[in-house]
């Protein structure tokens, strides 16, 4: 383990002289990015639907937020954390009942027609509260959308809706389609799905399944200058492997989502005119979670889940599951949250002693096979790391005598397994936190869900103290009251553990070193890339 | 000519036959895999309960199973293969994009393990037990023990990767707007690596094939009568002891082209080759059912009629085959 620490250390000095040797020049050069060019990008999936508006994933955002923007950006250092779009300024009532949306002047679709108030009322009503798999949750109480003039959009809730939930969800939820396009027909079967049409820097050019997607500059674009970059070529490279390879023999320029695996990145990060950057996915921290299905009686008994939490080294897993590339969670928030983290919370160190005590406790003696009792744990396939996580897990509760079976599945067949037919103990999975507690937080431990939704309280697990306090939560107006209240909420759900956070990642991006403004906003990888230019 | 006619009514008869089974067993195994292409969506996406059934009912997927293959195969009966849930285009056009890169892919690939593992297998075979003999069995052996991905990788680090003389993957440089000729080359340029990498996986089994069918030919009596009359080794080689020990060599041919097919599903894989092979892979991981169908279909038909072309191929190279059908 030992070696392992040192080229993990070398590594990160490699990447701080990197940074070091190209941050000067790219200081300087940053003022006046160059014009054209082509950017070859790695793509790993071709998502079925290409409307943002419709589908608020990051596999679709990759690709569409280039070509269909939302109202408005994540940043790391505008008000809020938020950077101004297709909307100026946003401003709540304080009775909680409207949000005024000034909008930007002089913006065209992509078909030369203008963009208007009467856009933004349609996506937010025909799209994002019926049809979108986050909108149908945060925009549940939209009742109508004014639009007094053309450039000004009232939001009028039914029922008092927090301000701040709808402005940490603008970055996801807030993509804003042509309504002359998609007055006609249905939506959900309109072509501009597969062919988006935006306000974006760039216009969809062209899509060879298996192969590519071509965007183009939009030469009508709002920014001043905007885009620098000519095309924008997402080559689909299928293989975890392809993307590395394809990076060395300079055949793309830029992976980003972890393309390249973290086993490859020490390697890679060697290569000569290559730049490995853990910054730009702030805004996308999954958080590593042991579920817990606690209609098994064992699990049942909180003294039980403690001496789970205590048996897990959580440091142990950033070192090596993530090669160092995450941090230790404490609660369902992740450290890197602006405004919601707290860390006054109960902790669980790594205490295997102490583990063995609370199973005594809890009346788990072990057998004469050293054994407890079993557990099936199914760990989610999407990542490797969910993956490894399993095989830890699985060691981690044999030194504390609970035998763990480890149940494999594909993604389709490990979603049927735990989130419908409930047939886990424990399973590993890695849920999304969005900015705010009360888009896909709260689910995960709150009762009365009904069966089959993914990513949420499939455990059974009801409390009403915790249930009463995510419903004060999402009434509650004052941004510091609601902020308190999701600061209780992670005591109360660290203290009774429905689930135990684990750790919290994000992902890498591996680039050329001529590849200029890259991660320079908290949701860079599926931001509209206005500003990314390439360097001679 | 009626020969050859009246082996393929009957063929074609109990391909039906065939095809049908293989319909029917495909969707009763994708529908006994646990999750249905709404799970496999939701992954990325996530959703409430209510996006969660408007999904079903727009897929079908709220219809029994017995209901959901009637209409499939109704569908079939008018040859549509229907739409495709994960890309929601036909599934017709869908495969017809696909289908060109896979046979490229597998003829290419089949010429070449065909092509020079027969023509090395007469080169060893030529003299069995020789030096020669022994290198070229024992090289295609290893060649064959290899597994496709970690040839097909090899071949990338080492002449994509280090020496940069051919590209990683695809199967053209992507957005390249080349057209005719040059867009022809460099298709071509695109396919030495992963025909490469399925055909020498498969050069072996024919090398060793023909190279035993020449052994045994060697012990014949008419290889005896040739060498009695004084023709030269040259000739008793290529005339009587090859042409002989490669008749096997076509069945394997039509048997060979199934294997394939199941082969280029990784080797379109390591080099992002979109190709049914791959096509498959991601229909089964996203349970697109009818579109898994529509690719084990065409495969099938595919086989069928390589298998159909053997048949007849081999109903003119020897004239015992096929005698007993037509004369029934």
């Amino acid at each position: 383990m030992s070696g392992f620490t040192i080229s993990r250390r070398k590594m990160l000095a490699g990447s701080a002289m990197l940074l070091a040797s190209t941050a000067m020049p790219t200081l300087g050069w940053a003022q006046t990015p160059k014009k054209g060019g082509r950017l070859v990008l790695a793509a790993d999936s071709e998502p079925r639907n290409l409307n943002p508006a419709i589908v608020a994933s990051n596999g679709v955002f990759f690709i569409s937020s280039k070509i269909v923007e939302t109202l408005a950006e994540a940043s790391f250092d505008g008000k809020d954390g938020l950077a101004p779009r297709l909307a100026l300024s946003w401003e709540g009532a304080a009775d909680g009942l409207s949000a005024t949306f000034k909008l930007r002047d002089g913006v065209k679709w992509h078909d030369g027609k203008p963009f208007t108030s009467a856009d933004v009322a349609f996506s937010a009503l025909q799209i994002w509260k019926p049809l979108q798999n986050l909108g149908r949750t945060v925009f549940k109480d939209l009742a109508s959308v004014e639009t007094p003039d053309d450039l000004t959009a009232v939001f009028k809730f039914a029922k008092p809706t927090p301000f701040q939930l709808i402005r940490n969800a603008l970055p996801a939820l807030s993509s804003v389609v042509p309504k002359h396009i998609y007055e006609v027909g249905k939506i959900e079967d309109n072509p501009a799905n597969t062919a988006p049409i935006g306000t974006g820097p760039f216009k969809f050019g062209e899509y060879k399944a298996g192969q590519y997607y071509r965007l183009t500059k939009n030469t009508d674009y709002w920014g001043k200058d905007e885009p620098y970059l000519d095309e924008i070529i997402y080559q689909v490279l299928p293989d975890r492997t392809s993307a590395a390879s394809a990076l060395e023999a300079e055949e793309i320029q830029l992976a980003a989502f972890s393309a390249v695996p973290l086993a490859d990145l020490d390697r890679i990060s060697k290569v000569p005119g290559l730049k490995v950057i853990t910054k730009g996915y702030e805004g996308l921290t999954y958080q590593l979670v042991v579920e817990i299905n606690h209609r098994r009686k064992e699990l049942a008994d909180l003294k039980v889940r403690q001496a789970i939490a205590h048996a897990i080294d959580k440091d142990f897993v950033v070192k090596t599951v993530f090669l160092g590339y995450a941090v230790t969670a404490t609660g369902p928030v992740p450290k890197n949250d602006p405004q919601f983290y707290t860390a006054d919370v109960p902790t669980y160190a790594f205490d295997v002693a102490k583990a063995n005590a609370l199973l005594d406790e809890a009346g788990y003696k072990k057998g004469a096979d050293g054994n407890r009792f079993s557990l099936k744990l199914l760990p989610a396939p999407y990542f490797n790391e969910t993956k490894q996580f399993g095989d830890y897990l699985r060691q981690a509760l044999a030194a504390v005598g609970i035998d763990a079976q480890l149940v494999n599945n594909d993604s389709a067949a490990h979603i049927k397994a735990v989130y419908t037919d409930h047939a886990f103990d424990l399973a590993v999975g890695p849920p999304v936190f969005r900015g705010d507690p009360a888009i896909s937080t709260t689910i995960l431990v709150q009762s009365g869900i009904p069966d089959g939704v993914p990513f949420s309280n499939q455990g059974g697990y009801k409390n009403d103290a915790l249930d009463a306090l995510i419903a004060k939560a999402s009434e509650t107006l004052d941004t510091t009251a609601r902020t308190d209240l999701y600061k209780e909420f992670q005591k109360e759900v660290a203290a009774d553990l429905p689930l135990i956070n684990v750790a919290e990642w994000s992902f890498i991006s591996v680039a050329r070193d001529t590849v200029g403004n890259i991660a320079n906003n908290p949701r860079w990888a599926v931001s509209n890339w206005a500003d990314t230019y390439l360097a001679d | 000519m009626t020969r050859a006619l009246i082996l393929l009514r009957r063929r074609l008869v109990g391909s039906v036959f065939v095809l049908l089974l293989v319909v029917i067993g495909t969707f009763l195994l994708l529908e006994a895999a646990p999750g249905d292409a709404v799970d496999a969506y939701i992954v990325s996406t996530g959703g409430d309960a209510g996006m969660i059934e408007l999904l079903r009912h727009r897929w079908g997927l709220d219809q029994s199973e017995l209901t959901r293959l009637a209409n499939y195969l109704w569908a079939l009966l008018h040859l549509d293969l229907g739409q495709s849930v994960t890309f929601s285009r036909p599934i017709r056009d869908v495969i017809l994009e696909r289908l060109p890169n896979t046979l490229l892919l597998m003829v290419s690939a089949t010429a070449l393990s065909f092509g020079l593992g027969s023509a090395l297998g007469i080169y060893a075979g030529a003299r069995p037990g020789s030096a020669r003999d022994r290198v070229l069995s024992i090289g295609s052996l290893a060649l064959y023990a290899v597994p496709g991905f970690w040839l097909g990788l090899v071949l990338i680090v080492v002449f994509a990767v280090d020496l940069r003389w051919l590209p990683i993957g695809g199967i053209e440089t992507v957005a390249s707007d080349k057209t005719g000729l040059d867009r022809a080359s460099d298709i071509a340029i695109h396919l030495i690596l992963p025909v490469a990498a399925l055909g020498f996986i498969y050069l072996a089994l024919y090398l060793r094939m023909m190279r035993a069918g020449m052994a045994e030919a060697w012990r014949q009596d008419f290889v005896l009568a040739a060498r009695a009359r004084g023709l030269s080794r040259r000739r008793v080689v290529l005339a009587h002891v090859a042409r002989n020990a490669l008749l096997p060599l076509i069945t394997m041919l039509g048997l060979q082209s199934a294997q394939m097919l199941g082969g280029s599903v990784v080797i379109e894989s390591v080099f992002s080759v979109p190709g049914l092979g791959r096509l498959a892979q991601e229909a089964v991981a996203s349970r697109d059912t009818p579109l898994l169908l529509g690719i084990i279909l065409t495969s099938a038909v595919l086989v069928v009629v390589i298998n159909l072309l053997v048949d007849i191929a081999y109903a003119f190279l020897d004239p015992r085959v096929g005698a007993g059908e037509a004369g029934a």
